[in-house]
């Protein structure tokens, strides 16, 4: 009797064990290295520094490690982790346009000044099931009769980043025409901090891109899909994604200048959408922005889409979709919050549900009477 | 820091950094000011789940002194999983005391439970909310309670019981039942049930509801005037049982239901488990009492 | 308060009034939103007197709903201004009261009824709950006199007791506007805003609702300023119209003058637009 609310402690205790044992799995097989999650396992590193909104590939390698592989586990793990960091310092806007790109394409223009860069990409593999990986050969190790990336000798595709000379973005050629929305001047308030102080609505554009940049790519990716299928149509072209390394900056107090602190790999999506006629009586393109740590040109190109839609404030159109609601979006693209909430469905409830009890019966006896 | 036993050095006193706790405490001041009031803080994320009780974890690790007596219960009981898992979180990273016992404690984190024990001046109960927003069921814009709130505009709240009592003769909300706190802010005390309501009002004790998920937290500073919302004809009430606690025999106290066997045969119980146990030793204390007077005799 | 203009001592203008109260209930001075250049209303002055109903008449896009939502305080005026006397005779002006004054005023003392009902009820909540929410939010805590409001409005408008626990997605739209209106009449408002109410009802359904207003417009004394394109609505409720024209109002005075005797030449093409019988 009563046995389910005893013994908590003792079986907490077991079941940390028995999770041990589990991610562990079979002793026989080598235990896996961080080092190899970082390496062969690096978009789901990349996903997990970006949801847990921070840029540390060896740590998220652990988080993915220690959560079997669950990235929202590891998301939740790494954001935990963050809270007991100080900050030490801001870093300075980084310099897109001065990307060493790795992949660069728009599917807007042809060709356009610093070309397209297909780089290393899914798009045009065949999804068929490669069973050599699975055999105790690696194919990498038959690539290595090809010519080698950094040989001088190799094609342009292979090498791994473009120089650093600077690649001018497609929004900014189509605003040299006065094609593309102005986008209204800098604010001089300091930049919103979600990490830092809670979201409150009604929010400003710098705040839902944060939020959205560490937003659930499962979530986004759907509500931008369902803005295609007609739930807040805004018409995109994926008019630039790039993807590479930029430099990161910081401003040390005591120093009074720029010093770069190291590199970030980032994805970048702009996405043109539909023209609309802006206070000057001019008709020009708007648009949509999606940035994210890593490479996960998925997570850019939906936090683009939601990005537009949410800005229906801007261009005077109506909140009729699910995708155009900031406090519906905002509030539940946050997954630590989400599985969160949804996991807590599993603490007791007793004393809530004894109170349902309690009155349906009370109301079944007064039906009786 | 300094040598605390049990504390995991590698982590501040509680978690936090000060400074973090520093920006909790401004909250949770700015609350005891503006009693019912829901304050916006900049809540962090906690290794336990949203939804957990981060808030309530948060708001703890904020108040909670080196030399405190920590209490947490979950469903009244301090022996259920998540209670055992907060209770360990702050052996481990503040190395306080913990207890039991309801008047031991200075610190009381809940879920869903109100102690039956009456709460003295001095201590602080701490409440686990899941959804801070009394109206949100009714409105689910933020940007339109939070103006409900602003300009008093509570009439739908009496809309909700209005509809209950015309379909069922009775409000059928039976936990997270809204108040009115001081006559100005509609507040939701947390999913305890009912039952517990009356003792929100005039309590001894400072009470802090902390969400985490949704980062507000509000307050009930001690001797608060708390109403539970209902109609001058229709007097809200709290849940009664026919049965009493299998084990103490109480009658006055929340009571759980166990299912003992698979014809559905059932008992009651104390959800309070220090209440009950208190309880249970005065019987076996006062029987062997008798015991000893009739060998006397 | 710096909301009140003038105390009730203190004498003003004084005008003829339909029922014969000397002061105006509203005064608006220059009334001005503007969505673009010609879209909306501008410039607009009139007065309302106790007992009074006020039609506005003009084809779709003349900017006479963009007046009604700023008289009501839906839409923020971009320049001029309204004043109201309240019940204890103090002249507000609408702009200088909060927010919660004027949601307060708005709830008490004027009500709004929406062309299409769904904007105007609650749809998942019952009839009675729906005639119900202004007597809660003004403070009433007695279910049993709630009840008891609820019964009261429904016979007066014509809706059987029976449906008090329904909820009036179940209606028709009728019904629907009936139900509308009871709500906003169970505060006992001074002044009612209409946009419409007759539109995209049947024919018969009309009828019997315009019968029903006039009915309750004349027992409850209520002053009345109706939005309608419909001429004939017009004359059978309306004491006095104002043509609106592209923002302005190019013609106003008493409703039988217009009608007949049209001065504007775009109330002449107006009134002989309509297929006379």
């Amino acid at each position: 009797m009563y046995v389910a609310v005893k013994g908590g402690e003792k079986a907490i205790d077991a079941a940390h064990e028995l999770l041990a044992k589990k991610r562990r799995g079979d002793r026989s097989l080598e235990a896996l290295d961080t080092r190899q999650i970082e390496q062969q396992l690096k978009l789901s590193v990349d996903r997990v520094m970006a949801e847990g909104s921070l840029y540390d590939p060896p740590l998220a390698a652990l988080a993915i490690k220690q959560a079997q592989g669950d990235l929202v586990e590891a998301v939740f793990l790494i954001r935990a982790y963050r809270s007991t960091l100080p900050r030490l310092a801001t870093g300075v806007p980084v310099d897109i346009t001065g990307m060493r790109l790795e992949r660069r394409i728009s599917a807007t223009f042809k060709d356009l000044p610093g070309g397209q860069l297909l780089g290393p990409t899914y798009d045009y593999t065949h999804r068929l099931l490669d069973f050599r990986l699975m055999a105790d050969g690696d194919v990498t190790e038959d690539a290595q009769d090809k010519p080698s990336a950094t040989d001088e000798t190799a094609p342009e595709t292979q090498r791994p980043y473009s120089p650093a000379e600077g690649t001018p973005s497609v929004a900014s050629l189509l605003r040299q025409q006065d094609l593309m929305e102005t986008l209204a001047g800098e604010s001089n308030s300091p930049a919103p901090d979600l990490s830092r102080d809670p979201l409150e609505y009604p929010t400003d554009r710098r705040t839902r891109l944060q939020a959205l940049a560490r937003g659930d790519e499962g979530f986004l990716l759907a509500l931008g899909y369902s803005t295609q299928r007609g739930y807040g149509r805004n018409h995109p072209f994926a008019g630039e994604i790039r993807q590479g390394l930029v430099s990161l900056c910081i401003v040390p107090e005591e120093l009074g200048f720029e010093i770069d602190i190291g590199d970030l790999e980032l994805t970048e999506c702009c996405m043109v959408n539909q023209f609309s006629v802006q206070a000057d009586g001019k008709a020009r393109l708007s648009s949509g922005y999606g940035l994210v740590f890593g490479n996960n040109e998925r997570k850019a190109m939906a936090m683009a889409l939601v990005d537009r839609s949410l800005r229906i404030g801007e261009f005077d159109e109506s909140a009729d979709s699910p995708a155009q609601q900031e406090e519906f979006v905002l509030s539940h693209c946050d997954n630590v919050e989400a599985s969160g909430f949804v996991s807590h469905l599993k603490l007791p409830h007793y004393v809530d549900f004894q109170s349902e009890l309690e009155l349906l019966r009370r109301l079944r006896k007064e039906n009786q009477e | 820091m300094t040598d605390r036993p049990g504390q995991d050095e590698a982590y501040n006193f509680a978690y936090l950094d000060e400074q973090t706790k520093r920006m909790i405490r401004r909250a949770i001041l700015k609350g005891i000011a503006i009693p019912g009031c829901q304050i916006p803080f900049g809540g962090r994320e906690m290794p336990l789940p949203y939804g957990w009780g981060t808030g309530g974890i948060q708001v703890t690790a904020s108040i909670l002194g080196p030399d405190d007596c920590l209490k947490v219960i979950d469903q009244g009981a301090d022996d259920t999983t998540n209670a055992v898992s907060i209770r360990r979180f702050f052996e481990r990273t503040a190395g306080i005391r913990s207890t039991l016992i309801t008047e031991e404690a200075d610190v009381i984190q809940t879920r869903h439970r109100i102690p039956e024990t009456p709460l003295k001046a001095g201590q602080t109960l701490v409440y686990q909310v899941p959804i801070p927003e009394p109206l949100r069921f009714i409105e689910p814009s933020e940007t339109a309670t939070r103006r409900m709130h602003a300009l008093e505009d509570y009439g739908v709240m009496h809309l909700k019981l209005y509809e209950d009592i015309a379909r069922y003769g009775h409000v059928s909300t039976a936990y997270a039942y809204p108040v009115m706190v001081n006559q100005r802010y509609v507040m939701d005390p947390s999913p305890i049930p009912k039952f517990d309501n009356p003792k929100l009002h005039m309590s001894p004790a400072l009470q802090l509801f902390g969400a985490g998920r949704e980062k507000r937290l509000y307050a009930l500073p001690p001797y608060t005037r708390v109403e539970s919302l209902d109609f001058e004809d229709f007097p809200f009430e709290v849940q009664k049982w026919d049965e009493q606690c299998a084990l103490c025999g109480a009658t006055d106290s929340f009571l759980d239901e166990v299912i003992t066997d698979d014809e559905g045969s059932r008992l009651f119980v104390c959800s309070d488990t220090d209440y009950c146990q208190k309880r249970q030793k005065r019987l076996t204390q006062s029987s062997s009492e008798v015991r000893k007077e009739e060998l006397a005799s | 308060m710096n909301a009140i203009i003038s105390a009730p001592g203190q004498q003003q203008g004084q005008p003829p009034g339909a029922s014969g109260d000397t002061l105006p209930l509203l005064e608006v001075h220059q009334l001005s939103h503007l969505h673009a250049p010609g879209k909306g209303c501008e410039n607009v002055s009139f007065e309302l007197y106790p007992g009074e109903v006020m039609g506005v008449v003009g084809e779709s896009g003349s900017g006479k709903t963009t007046l009604l939502h700023t008289l009501a305080g839906n839409l923020p005026p971009q320049s001029g201004y309204i004043h109201y006397r309240d019940r204890q005779g103090d002249v507000l002006n609408l702009q200088s009261l909060s927010e919660g004054e004027q949601m307060r005023l708005l709830r008490t003392d004027w009500g709004f009824i929406h062309q299409n009902p769904r904007d105007g009820l609650r749809l998942r909540a019952s009839a009675g709950a729906n005639i119900g929410e202004r007597l809660m939010a003004q403070g009433e805590r007695h279910f049993g006199r709630l009840r008891e409001a609820g019964r009261k409005w429904l016979d007066a408008v014509e809706i059987p007791l029976s449906r008090i626990d329904d909820q009036p997605r179940t209606f028709s739209g009728g019904m629907q506007q009936r139900l509308q209106i009871a709500r906003n009449l169970v505060s006992e408002p001074r002044l009612l805003f209409m946009d419409e109410p007759t539109g995209g009802l049947d024919v018969s359904v009309q009828a019997r609702l315009l019968d029903l207003l006039r009915r309750l417009v004349v027992s409850l004394d209520l002053s009345v300023i109706i939005v309608t394109h419909d001429l004939a609505v017009a004359r059978l409720l309306a004491d006095r119209l104002m043509v609106m024209k592209e923002g302005q109002v190019v013609e106003s005075g008493l409703t039988d003058q217009i009608l007949d005797d049209p001065q504007h030449p775009y109330t002449q093409l107006l009134v002989s637009s309509v297929l006379t019988p």
